[in-house]
């Protein structure tokens, strides 16, 4: 017993000397590692978060930078204790990615509590940067505001006046129907009608049936992951293209249009915030990116993963300290955001990073050269037009004058 | 234009010809978990990890060994078959003198473990798996637009059945399957290889829900779950059908297809789970199921 006492306080002299001598930084990346969105987040994220640690020279620079990943398995009550088990006891200083808005959201008040850090890539909900804002949170990639801004806002101006969407029956699905609305509202088109299909639907013809029906010249999947996959493969076998009406899928993910393929999923017309194929520093770390990850491309919420990763340890290194979460964030928000993924950009007070979004269409088979060879680019929207105007999220931390 | 209730009559047609199309897929389904229940009195719950084993197959034929889908429509449930005369003969025929949650967990085990290994190899996003040349395109029908493949879904899945129904009631082999399932000591007095009989009930079954898989690549997404999404309602089915009944699955199968259209409708916030409150009302009525035979 003495024996094993003393042999611990020695590797402790060691180890311990060691942390005194470098910041130590305890990374933990939380997200879907099993369920629907394990291939946009997942094992791919903590690859990024690797690469970022590795190209940030973390070493040189004094941080003794250590991952740690799980997965929250999509549950809020899962999530939230992985997350107080990491920050009371094993010393994790800040959480990252984390998809699925109500796990977010539930990260978002245990990080507060417990005054660490928690930048946000995965997740849609744009309350993170609103009403549930905090002063220890980034979100960092996207939100479902951006997204209705974004497709909603082009669709229109392309023709499609008028709309009926297929919502997914919860929380997500309803928030994305509503503020694609209003996009569509203020641009001068018109809501003719919507269904409310339940969580999770394999068979969409149904629906698509009525959505044929009602003539609208843009049929909105309000939906995301295999529900998005199902509804337009399934368009496509119904001839819903074909027959002049358009598709705008709400949410939809890189890895999406690789599983559906450019012969289905053509003419399809989406936001994202980042695409591999945008300029040689996305395309490098694509590259690199792939070479871990078993040949795929990093989707927009991995590449997000990326940037915060870098952008937070940028914020460390000048504090020399991550044990604050808050005090990080504020450091995070007063130094601009600049990285080869996402450009150059900052955080605002609420905790919205800044950056452009893009409006993207599906190439058709013939463009295609390659299985990733997906999008072309319709437009850049700049980031000041792309998020919601800081005044409006109803954020505490948000002067009103 | 007619209309019932607000829907007009055109757009009433069309849904219930896609419930039709569901109805299909829950038929095939649960003919083979009924048929596993009354000969083995398994509780297969390997049965959607088993489907989802089928679309694969057919996707792994046609990028490994180019072989397209109507090989797939012949290999795959072969394939998925013998896997499950496999786990048959290793696993699950030393349970069959256990209760039924033996079984249950059993398979219900193995489920997550195959669901998982394909995970870890194939990610959820899912394979692409194109409709066969030959039935692509559709038909313009006067109330709606069928895709061909759809109605070939429906051919398939009733041939299937049919033949199945047929094998089991009115064959020399079928009346030997039945007789084991009533008495599986006296039959085998009487030299019937019983516990082979059982290997390959087994593996037939199993062969069902790797065609319904087939089925399903080219038209729903081909991913590692998707046989845990449609396997609960399937259970609901042969529950409401009567467990074991051969008949009993196939007809409930269609008819739940067809209600669950008709509720896509009225009220599509209910359409998944109109077939559970529908198993309970037959629950409450009838225990033991539209079609089965009260023990």
């Amino acid at each position: 017993m003495l024996k094993r006492l003393l042999l611990a306080s020695a590797l402790c002299a060691v180890a311990c000397g060691q942390a005194l001598a470098q910041t130590p930084v305890k990374i933990g990346v939380l997200n879907d590692r099993s369920g629907v969105y394990a291939d946009i987040s997942g094992e791919g994220s903590v690859a990024a978060a690797r690469m970022a640690v590795e190209d940030f020279k973390a070493a040189e620079k004094g941080l003794k930078v250590e991952i740690v990943a799980a997965d929250h398995q999509n549950k809020p009550d899962v999530g939230a204790s992985i997350a107080r088990a990491w920050y009371d006891r094993d010393g994790v200083d800040a959480i990252f990615d984390v998809p699925t808005s109500s796990v977010a959201l539930a990260i978002n008040q245990v990080t507060r509590e417990k005054n660490k850090a928690f930048i946000n890539s995965g997740a849609g909900t744009a309350d993170l940067t609103g009403p549930q804002c905090s002063p220890n949170t980034v979100h960092w990639t996207y939100d479902t505001v951006a997204l209705a801004n974004g497709t909603g806002g082009a669709m229109v101006k392309r023709g499609g006046t008028t709309w009926f969407f297929l919502t997914a029956d919860y929380a997500f699905g309803q928030a994305l129907q509503r503020d694609t609305t209003e996009v569509v509202n203020k641009n001068g088109g018109k809501v003719i009608g919507a269904v409310k299909t339940p969580f999770p639907t394999a068979d969409f013809s149904s629906f698509l049936l009525q959505a044929q029906g009602s003539g609208a010249k843009v049929i909105g999947l309000a939906n995301a992951g295999g529900d998005t996959i199902n509804a337009i493969k399934q368009a496509a076998e119904f001839g819903i293209t074909e027959g002049g009406q358009a598709i705008a899928g709400l949410l939809i993910f890189s890895s999406d249009i690789h599983a559906l393929t450019p012969k289905v999923a053509q003419g399809l017309v989406l936001t994202e915030p980042f695409y591999w194929d945008l300029n040689d520093g996305t395309r490098a770390f694509s590259d690199r990116f792939a070479k871990q990850a078993g040949g795929k491309k990093p989707t927009a919420v991995q590449a997000g993963v990326y940037a915060s990763v870098l952008h937070y340890l940028k914020a460390v290194e000048a504090l020399k300290s991550a044990s604050d979460g808050s005090k990080v964030v504020a450091k995070m928000k007063e130094i601009p955001t600049d990285d080869p993924l996402f450009g150059k950009g900052n955080i605002r007070p609420d905790g919205r990073t800044i950056h452009d979004m893009y409006l993207f269409e599906v190439k058709k088979p013939a463009e295609s050269k390659g299985p990733w060879d997906l999008y072309k680019t319709l437009a850049t929207i700049p980031g000041n037009e792309a998020f919601r105007p800081l005044n409006q999220g109803n954020c505490p931390l948000v002067n009103k004058s | 234009m007619p209309t019932i209730l607000g829907v007009p009559m055109q757009a009433l047609f069309g849904q219930l010809l896609l419930g039709l199309i569901n109805g299909s897929f829950y038929a095939i389904l649960s003919l083979g978990l009924a048929i596993i229940f009354g000969l083995l009195n398994i509780i297969n719950f390997t049965h959607g990890a088993q489907y989802m084993m089928g679309a694969f197959v057919a996707w792994m034929l046609l990028n490994y060994a180019g072989l397209g889908y109507w090989w797939a429509l012949l290999l795959a449930p072969i394939v998925v078959g013998l896997f499950g005369v496999i786990l048959e003969r290793l696993l699950i025929s030393r349970l069959y003198k256990l209760d039924h949650l033996y079984g249950l967990l059993l398979t219900f085990g193995l489920a997550l473990i195959i669901q998982g290994l394909f995970r870890n190899e194939y990610g959820v996003s899912g394979l692409p798996y194109a409709i066969p040349s030959e039935l692509s395109g559709g038909q313009r029908l006067p109330f709606m637009f069928l895709p061909n493949y759809r109605g070939w879904v429906v051919v398939a899945s009733l041939v299937v059945c049919i033949a199945t129904w047929l094998v089991i009631e009115k064959t020399k082999l079928g009346a030997y399957l039945r007789a084991a399932t009533e008495n599986p000591t006296l039959v085998q007095a009487f030299g019937v290889n019983v516990p082979l009989l059982l290997t390959l009930t087994y593996g037939f079954g199993v062969a069902l829900a790797a065609f319904a898989g087939v089925l399903a690549a080219p038209v729903y997404s081909v991913n590692p779950n998707m046989g845990a999404d449609i396997i609960i309602v399937v259970f609901a089915v042969v529950v409401i059908g009567g467990m074991g009944s051969i008949l009993g699955s196939i007809v409930t199968g269609f008819t739940l297809g067809l209600i669950e259209g008709l509720t896509k409708v009225f009220y599509p916030e209910a359409s998944s789970t109109v077939i559970f409150v529908i198993m309970v009302l037959v629950l409450l009525v009838k225990p033991a199921g539209l079609f089965g035979r009260t023990a």
